[in-house]
């Protein structure tokens, strides 16, 4: 009696198999309608960026992108699952499918845009590479950092732009690589290494990591361009220009004056751009495949841009960063977001 | 001499023993043969009490003497030494992850009846084994996962990315060795097969998952494996890394249940075959039930080290113990107590697997009654 | 399968489901059917995922620039060296970590072993809870353990710890003196090649002659005499061609003379102590398997207690260690990927890390990295294999 079983086994795996290889390919917005929430890729933890508070709620500049997308789509901006991910595996989370955006301090380059499969949808946050030192090694310049051992994260740009500084420089530097930021931050702090190197931004999350934040400083060159965005797959336009105008109606919202405590009396504004982007005036959602209301939502649940700023990693914020480049593009800032029309 | 004049210098009753010299027994004479015998074995013997001395006394010191215990933040750690406060107050967050805490006794349920069946199991004397082990391996996975996941009965859906911590772990541990025997039984059964083809199938298939580490395992899983099914099936991540484990795992499986094959006497193949029975029924009534009860301390050392390995599933981003108290070392509330976070994980998985060792070498020696001297 | 009572004449042929041979034939064929199914369905899904994702495929990425540095490299490596390059570097420092956790291992592992049957009680016990704490403990915390628990303690390089101004012991490593051979040290070498190759023609030349004659010259005293006497004598007489360059304190931190980093050591350590628990438990048993009887056998023919041990008691405990020892070797090449969890630069964690997140290629780096340990483990395979076959009992 050898093949009364096995090929029973064999046959039910192949009908298995061919059940899951007629799944139609579906749109994501209609995937997360179905689902009921937003698959969000997160990082594993970074304050004012995405990180979970003492409760375990996610909080933070690129969460709130995320809770942005919810408010649109499914009128609920708690309706997000958060997926902490590494560096090293955020690219491949998002091209299976496993996540729907992927909000996490990614930034925009012409590789990945171009040929990972991947569509930047905006950029939430203006960034730089800089450098982190212990005060008392008596730094001032980044050019003072020859023969230095720096301490990067893997996987990111930022590996590489320490490289060509240094190139360029014709400095030499020893490079202490890491998994996850939080391994950084040890290694620097047991003196692993001299220089913590990262965004700007990152750099001040992380200061307040150390047990003595006052000991480190961030010295002002800034050797790179790091525009921070949202990212999707490729191949789905209708989902990229949802996450895209999500985040310009926020950033308009802010231009315009709108803020969530001030929405529900403005609703009614006579002004057009403001009847616009609520949605009294037309139906710019419905192109998307998104209700009427949908920038509405986003403002009411989730807030302008500078409140999400300031919220987060603003002067109020535990980060402490000034709006800088990131202000309006009125203010001296870049922040600049198409007109609805 | 006269018979009777010898006679009369034999006693007539027995003398009794005499206690033996008084410099072999007592507390000096095992001092003097087990510790002080010559002088290159007291040098040692005093080399080593001098290090259990230099790693005991500062250690107890920092662990237990000076040390806080009770609090909720760290201004309650106002001892020298170690700050256990850093667990109690996150206690909860370690044994359940970001479980929702008016939830959690969901898994106290199952984690009492997993007791309840396992200690069953393991305590030679109680009736029903058979019983009770078809319950444990058919029918509490399904509980278990009703119960941990919901979705059904009433119960919330608890999704999988908010499991973790010790739950994660046990999880991750005994799915894996539970999906891994059936397959691991197929296999070896495929490799002591005397069909070519299957054979070699079943051999590739074991040395490959044995030639290469878990890690790479994991991240094919976590990396790889969306790319491999079709672009809308949709794996959740603790589903690729179970995937991952029990494939893995099954080769290590095979290997245990090739070497129980080994051990059962051809006679009794061929006494089965000689009554008529066929393949499948010959293995399953007469070979297996022998072999699996001589595989049983295989299995449990293969569950040590599975249950070690678990821990590599933080590198791709599951929070089980280790990654999890991590997490909360990086707490900036809790800086610098990543000493206590290290040696609570290290105790408990140092518990489960030394008592699991242990319960192996029993039941080694119980099983080879007759076969080795002992 | 219950057979009918009254067998059949056997002039009837049985149908051919029921001849064993055929079945077996067409059983293995269903099977191969099946699992070239599932190939090709994995095959074909990935295909499609990846072009629908516009994810590009093949090769070709190896000889694109790497453009980030590595912290350790066997072979000289730069900003500007290949994805194929980084391959190279990895590897070797897979490799690099590996034999040395093998040989450390091995040596600690043996003495623990031994040290578990001293007569010596506190010893004994000292290996046993050497050997049940550490084998106890996941190996992943063990190396965060040596890594941040111990680098922790270490002094900053401007207060390094030092032994003669040559080696220097601080938080970025250990900097010990480099070796820098001028024009005549080949000649040294040669000459160690050459006593290396006499004392094996010498040894093999005294067996023939104790087998021959019964007498024996002291093999091994004169072997180590050739091998280090020769070599010294060519050095002094080539002029002493070698100097040693020192580490010096210049800026951040020690430049020249060899560095080990301490990403290197920690794993170095944690892999060793980690797999010598095992190898003890190994030797333990090894030990304890051979019969008292040859011990006492071999007394009673005189061999002293060094040559009971070395010629009667561990060529047979060999014969049982060797097996479980070579799986032991594997889960240490294996475990050295864990590597990638402290950032030591090996082939998990700078090609199947680093490399493939900057190129995006899953499926090409991965599968080079499964190729290359299952290549590793199928030569230490056949390695031990061969050792094994050689150690094992001849039975005339």
């Amino acid at each position: 009696m050898h093949n009364n079983k096995k090929p029973l086994l064999i046959a039910s795996a192949a009908v298995l198999a061919a059940s899951m290889a007629t799944g139609a390919s579906a749109a994501t917005l209609d995937s997360v309608k179905e689902k009921g929430f937003v698959q969000c890729g997160v990082s594993t933890g970074l304050p004012g960026f995405s990180a979970p508070d003492d409760a375990g709620n996610w909080q933070g500049l690129d969460v709130d992108v995320c809770r942005g997308v919810a408010a649109a789509v499914l009128g609920d901006a708690s309706k997000v699952r958060y997926v902490p991910l590494t560096a090293k595996e955020r690219f491949t989370a998002l091209q299976s499918g496993e996540i729907d955006v992927l909000s996490r301090n990614t930034t925009w380059t012409a590789t990945r845009d171009t040929s990972l499969g991947l569509n930047f949808a905006g950029v939430n946050y203006y960034d730089g590479q800089g450098f982190m030192v212990s005060k008392d090694l008596g730094v001032a310049s980044a050019k003072e950092l020859d023969g230095a051992a720096v301490c990067i994260q893997s996987g990111t740009t930022t590996e590489l732009n320490l490289a060509d500084y240094f190139r360029l420089n014709d400095m030499s530097f020893e490079p202490v690589v890491f998994d996850t930021s939080d391994q950084t931050v040890k290694g620097f702090e047991a003196g692993r290494c001299d220089v913590l190197t990262s965004d700007q931004s990152q750099l001040y999350a992380l200061r307040i990591k150390l047990s003595d934040p006052a000991s480190a400083m961030v010295l002002p060159e800034v050797i790179s361009k790091e525009p921070l965005g949202p990212v999707v797959r490729q191949g789905d336009d209708q989902w990229f220009n949802i996450v895209k105008w999500t985040l310009f109606a926020q950033i308009n919202a802010e231009e315009m004056g709108l803020s969530s405590d001030n929405i529900e009396e403005k609703k009614s504004d006579t002004n057009p751009n403001v009847a616009r982007l609520v949605g009294a005036d037309g139906n710019y959602g419905e192109a998307m495949g998104l209700p009427a209301d949908w920038a509405y939502q986003v403002i009411k649940q989730v807030g302008n841009y500078g409140q999400m700023f300031e919220r987060n990693v603003g002067t109020g914020s535990a980060l402490g960063i000034e709006r800088g480049l990131n202000a309006l593009w009125t203010d001296g800032g870049v922040q600049y977001a198409p007109p609805v029309r | 001499m006269s018979i009777e004049k010898t006679l009369s210098r034999v006693t007539e009753k027995m003398i009794d023993s005499r206690p033996a010299p008084s410099d072999s027994i007592g507390a000096v004479a095992w001092l003097r043969s087990n510790l002080f015998a010559g002088p290159i074995n007291t040098l040692f013997t005093l080399f080593a009490l001098y290090l259990v001395y230099l790693l005991v006394v500062p250690s107890l010191q920092w662990a237990l003497i000076d040390a806080s215990w009770s609090g909720t933040s760290r201004e309650d750690c106002t001892g020298e030494g170690a700050c256990w406060v850093f667990i109690s107050a996150r206690l909860d967050q370690f044994i359940y992850g970001f479980y929702p805490s008016e939830e959690t006794w969901r898994v106290d349920i199952v984690f009492a009846v997993f007791a309840a069946l396992i200690a069953w199991l393991a305590i030679p004397k109680l009736p029903a084994k058979g019983w009770v082990a078809i319950v444990s391996l058919a029918v509490f996975p399904f509980i278990a996962y009703f119960l941990l996941h919901g979705g059904s009965f009433g119960l919330e859906i608890v999704g999988t990315h908010e499991w973790g911590g010790l739950m994660l772990t046990l999880v991750l541990a005994v799915v894996g060795i539970v999906a891994a025997l059936p397959l691991g039984i197929l296999l070896a059964l495929g490799r002591r097969s005397e069909m070519p083809i299957v054979k070699s199938i079943c051999v590739v298939f074991i040395e490959f998952w044995r030639g290469v580490p878990l890690i790479t395992v994991l991240f094919m899983a976590s990396v790889m494996l969306p790319l491999f099914v079709p672009g809308e099936v949709n794996l959740d991540k603790l589903v690729r890394a179970l995937i991952g484990i029990t494939l893995f795992q099954s080769a290590y499986m095979a290997e245990v249940v090739r070497g129980g094959l080994q051990a059962i006497p051809k006679g009794q193949t061929e006494a089965g075959m000689a009554l008529g029975l066929g393949y499948w029924r010959n293995m399953g009534l007469i070979v297996l039930p022998q072999a699996l009860k001589l595989m049983i301390p295989g299995i449990v050392n293969t569950f040590i080290a599975l249950f070690k390995d678990t821990s590599l599933v933080l590198i791709i981003g599951l929070f089980d113990l280790l990654a999890i108290v991590q997490a909360g070392l990086a707490d900036p509330k809790w800086l610098g107590y990543s000493i206590e976070g290290y040696a609570f994980v290290a105790l408990v998985f140092w518990v489960f697997c030394f008592s699991m060792s242990r319960y192996s070498q029993y039941l080694e020696r119980l099983l080879h009654t007759g076969h080795k001297k002992r | 399968m219950t057979q009918p009572a009254s067998r059949p004449p056997a002039t009837v042929k049985p149908p051919f489901w029921r001849d064993p041979a055929k079945r077996a034939l067409i059983f293995q064929l269903l099977m191969l059917a099946g699992v070239f199914g599932v190939l090709a369905i994995i095959v074909s899904n990935t295909l499609t995922n990846l072009e629908s994702r516009g994810i590009t495929t093949g090769f070709a990425f190896l000889d694109n620039t790497a453009g980030f540095g590595i912290l350790q490299s066997l072979i000289d490596y730069s900003e500007q060296s290949t994805y194929g390059d980084t391959f190279i570097v990895g590897l070797l420092n897979t490799l690099l970590i590996s034999a040395l956790g093998v040989i450390a291992a091995t040596v600690i592992g043996f003495v623990m072993g031994v040290a578990r049957l001293s007569p010596n009680w506190l010893i004994s016990r000292l290996a046993a809870v050497y050997i049940e704490v550490f084998r106890n403990i996941p190996l992943l915390l063990q190396i965060f353990f040596w890594y941040f628990a111990v680098l922790r303690t270490l002094p900053s390089p401007r207060g390094s710890l030092s032994l003669g101004e040559a080696f220097f012991l601080n938080v970025r490593g250990l900097f010990v003196p480099a070796p820098i051979t001028s024009s005549g040290f080949s000649v040294v070498i040669a000459v160690f090649v050459l006593a290396v190759v006499a004392s094996g023609i010498f040894s093999y030349w005294n067996r023939q002659r104790q087998a021959r004659t019964g007498q024996r010259l002291p093999a091994g005293w004169i072997s180590l005499g050739l091998i280090i006497v020769a070599p010294l004598l060519a050095y002094f007489a080539m002029g002493m061609p070698l100097s040693w360059e020192l580490p010096e304190l210049k800026g951040f931190n020690f430049r020249g003379g060899i560095t080990v980093v301490p990403e290197f050591l920690a794993l170095w350590v944690a892999l060793s102590v980690y797999t010598a628990a095992f190898i003890a438990e190994i030797v333990r048993s090894g030990i304890e398997a051979v019969p008292h009887g040859q011990t006492e056998a071999s007394r009673a023919l005189s061999l002293s207690g060094g040559m009971t041990l070395r010629l009667v008691v561990v060529p047979q405990a060999l014969r049982v260690i060797i097996p479980p020892l070579t799986s032991q070797y594997l889960n240490l090449i294996k475990n050295s990927s864990l590597a990638t969890a402290i950032g030591y630069p090996d082939l998990v964690s700078v090609f199947a890390g680093t490399t493939l997140n900057q190129t995006g290629q899953a499926i090409e780096v991965i599968a080079m990295t499964m190729l290359v340990y299952l290549t590793i483990s199928l030569l230490v395979s056949m390695f031990m294999n061969w050792f094994n076959a050689r150690m094992a009992l001849v039975e005339r």
